[in-house]
């Protein structure tokens, strides 16, 4: 019967570790995929330079990142969420519920948008949102009413641009990317144009339809998009000479060997530009701190100051040179965080 | 009448045996797209994947410089830590630079640029090298040191002079610095198998990392889940096997664990983050949880082909046990499991194979993780397996959405040893199959 006996000793173990409480000393960060590079920076140099095991950092997209920090309060939940957003109101009223209350902000810099494509492809080296807007647009407004776009060339769109067929890779719906893709370059193009006041006209004025129309986004092939990462837009840039796809600024520095970038408005992406405000296609970058957590987390509020410390986050910093602009309103948020100050 | 001789065929003999050969010729061609297949699979993965296996490593003679590295002066470990890496980062680039000029290479390279050569992962080293021998300070020091990434791909012919001249992280000057230092030596690629030992890196150092953490906690987790789904498995087989009475209710169970089987893996990730997370509170991240959620996933395996060994254990075994006077207990135990042993070890090997290679469910409970530290098995403060850790499938599904082009080759580095350790897995269930099997 040792069998057996092995069996049920086997089963008393495991119930026998279930029982010993589990707690954790490390921090514990989920949330945006576009933040995790960062993030996975200051971790490491985090663990290296301070008596604190190193954080551990999950990825899965800012609205799966927020979901699990609003589960409430405790060890078994996320102390951190990053985000390429900011939080909205319904999330904080999900954390509320689950008795989240005191939450930190910590915006860590600029992210940029960049539009790139195939280095020895068509010669994309300048683009206006308008151009985005009349390439992409589901519907334009032609002659007092809405007709299917009927561009399939960029140089239908622009005579200025290349002669090769549209065809783009831009972030799928549920990035945090698309949504300022959405504001930023295809809402703009749209007011810019003024195919808002087309739409406007041919609707009665209803402000809100016409933006809903402008930023609808054609579905027949020409735009297609990626739910992956950027090293898939990247892995159809390759395979397709034509495609322009739309990166974060920081993966395309990583890979100037392959992309070559576009300027919008003719404003060349990089890290002074967006810092500048010329470049028109960024977004701020944040992560949350569940108050209650510090204090309990051993090395969480240390994390988080380490994060936004000079020597990380300041222009000459290792996240700069990895493709974060740096914010230049750091020292407001190093005293938020010193004095825990909650939203 | 003409009589036909039986060696001469007939038309209709004639069109069967050609059907036969067809049939024949379709299972060839079958089994030759499927070996091509693998064939363009493994051809890819190795080719991108072998440079993984070998790194490029810069030999430097650093002097340690006391008033940079101990500010205080008085050798204190716990005062010299306040000198972060950071701080080593130029002392190393120093050192680079003396090395160089010893060596009497000249070069145009700015300083920051020769900084640039070694991997940031290099000024942990050398701190904690020296925090662990204070006595080093005010030495010169040999160090075998990290090459950057992107100076490691030019010796593997990832990067090319061309692409340097538009790659904004390293110059065609380096590369020429690069190849003047392998002249004398300062510079070499070898055999890495530090690959298999060092723990996850940042995307600034895709030299430094490696599957450590990775392959400690799949094999914590393949312990925890041998240890609860064969005991549980071979339970339930058991008793349903050859005690349950045939009727609508053992019916019912058969079903479902012939369906438990088929739910796609993401499900028991769900139920593993609301019944072992949420419920019990046992830490995220950790090999227990992965290891209890994947024994889940693995049981209808196990339990299927533990039942089918039993099954192929004749009858007349059982009767002529019950028959000399053994107790139906005594006739499982001492004659029909043991016959059955080798079916039900191959059957748990699968079934491990399959866990093994298991990313979906691990998604949903926190293994999906950038992990630096190696998870113990035991700690005061996480318990049994409770600190976090990754998983091998986990480890290449992070590296193939790094932005750096470098951590294609650990991605595929990294496919290379997930499949040596199922091949070594399929290929003991296959020989102990062979070896113990028994046929009536």
């Amino acid at each position: 019967m040792s069998f057996i006996k092995l069996a049920t000793s086997a089963v008393a173990i495991a119930a026998a570790s279930a029982a010993t409480a589990q707690s954790r000393d490390n921090v514990q960060v989920a949330g945006s995929s576009t933040v995790l590079p960062y993030a996975t920076i200051v971790a490491e140099l985090f663990g290296e330079n301070f008596d604190f095991p190193t954080p551990v950092v999950e990825s899965g997209g800012s609205s799966a990142g927020l979901k699990r920090f609003c589960e409430g309060v405790g060890e078994n939940t996320v102390d951190i969420a990053n985000a390429s957003r900011a939080i909205r109101p319904a999330e904080i009223e999900e954390c509320a519920a689950n008795g989240v209350t005191d939450i930190m902000e910590v915006r860590i810099g600029y992210d940029g948008i960049v539009f790139a494509s195939q280095t020895d492809g068509p010669a994309f080296t300048e683009f206006t949102p308008t151009q985005w807007y009349n390439a992409l647009a589901a519907e334009l407004p032609v002659d007092g009413a809405m007709v299917p776009n009927p561009n399939t060339n960029w140089s239908q769109v622009d005579a200025a641009l290349p002669d090769a067929d549209i065809m783009t890779f831009i972030p799928g719906t549920k990035h945090g990317t698309r949504e300022v893709f959405e504001e930023k370059v295809i809402l703009q193009g749209c007011e810019d144009s003024g195919a808002m006041a087309a739409i406007m006209e041919i609707n009665g004025g209803d402000e809100d339809a016409a933006e809903s129309a402008c930023m609808a986004i054609r579905t027949d092939g020409m735009s297609v998009d990626i739910d992956g990462d950027y090293t898939e837009t990247l892995a159809r840039i390759d395979a397709n000479p034509n495609g322009v796809g739309v990166f974060g600024l920081a993966f395309y520095e990583n890979n100037t060997s392959v992309l070559k970038v576009a300027t919008m408005n003719g404003v060349e992406p990089t890290t002074e530009t967006i810092s500048a405000g010329d470049y028109p296609v960024s977004r701020p970058l944040f992560f949350y701190v569940k108050k209650a957590h510090i204090g309990v987390i051993p090395g969480l509020k240390e994390y988080a100051e380490f994060f936004v410390s000079d020597d990380m986050a300041g222009p000459d910093g290792p996240l700069a040179e990895y493709g974060l602009v740096s914010d230049p309103e750091l020292a407001d948020t190093q005293a938020k965080i010193a004095d825990e100050t909650t939203m | 009448m003409t009589s036909k001789s039986l060696l001469t065929e007939d038309k209709r003999t004639k069109a069967r045996n050609a059907a036969e050969r067809r049939f024949k010729s379709y299972g060839v061609a079958a089994i030759a797209v499927a070996m091509m297949a693998l064939a363009i699979l493994l051809t890819s993965v190795i080719v991108k994947g072998i440079g993984a296996f070998s790194q490029t490593y810069v030999t430097i003679d650093i002097t340690l410089p006391a008033d940079r590295l101990d500010k205080e002066g008085n050798r204190d470990p716990a005062e010299m830590a306040k000198t972060t890496t950071i701080g080593y980062a130029s002392v190393l680039r120093d050192g680079l630079i003396d090395t160089l000029a010893a060596a009497g290479i000249e070069t145009e390279v700015s300083a920051k640029d020769i900084g640039d050569m070694i991997s940031k992962e290099a000024s942990a080293t050398v701190r904690n090298r020296v925090l662990a021998n204070p006595d080093l300070i005010g030495e010169t020091v040999n160090f075998n040191l990290l090459a950057d990434g992107r100076i490691d791909g030019f010796f593997k012919g990832r990067v090319t002079m061309e692409t340097a001249s538009r790659d904004q992280n390293v110059s065609p000057e380096q590369l020429v610095l690069a190849e003047q230092m392998a002249e004398v030596g300062i510079i070499e690629t070898r055999i890495n198998w530090a690959f298999l030992s060092l723990p996850d890196a940042s995307d600034q150092r895709p030299e430094a990392a490696g599957l450590g953490v990775a392959i400690l906690g799949s094999l914590y987790m393949m312990i925890v889940v041998l240890v609860l789904a064969l005991p549980i498995a071979v339970a339930a087989s058991i008793y349903l096997e050859e005690f349950a009475p045939k009727n609508r209710w053992t019916d019912i169970i058969e079903v479902n664990i012939a369906n438990l089987a088929a739910v796609p893996s993401i499900v028991y990730g769900i139920l593993g983050l609301a019944i072992f997370i949420n419920f019990m509170e046992f830490n995220q991240s950790s090999p227990l949880v992965g290891g209890l959620v994947l024994t889940l996933m693995t049981l209808p395996t196990i339990i299927i082909s533990t039942r089918a060994a039993l099954k192929s254990v004749p009858p007349s075994i059982r009767d002529a046990a019950l028959g000399v006077g053994a107790s139906k207990m005594q006739s499982v135990f001492h004659h029909v499991l043991p016959l059955a042993a080798p079916g039900i070890l191959t059957g748990t090997i699968i079934g491990l194979a399959q866990a093994l290679g298991e990313t979906a469910p691990l998604l949903l409970i926190g293994m999906v993780a950038f992990v630096r530290d190696y998870p113990q098995a035991f700690s005061d403060s996480a318990g049994l397996f409770g600190d976090p850790s990754t998983a091998l499938p986990v480890q290449i599904y992070n590296w193939t959405q790094r932005s750096d082009p470098a951590f294609v080759e650990r991605a595929q580095g990294a496919i290379i040893v997930l499949l040596v350790f199922l091949l070594i897995m399929n290929a003991a269930a296959i020989i102990l199959r062979r070896k113990f099997e028994r046929r009536w």
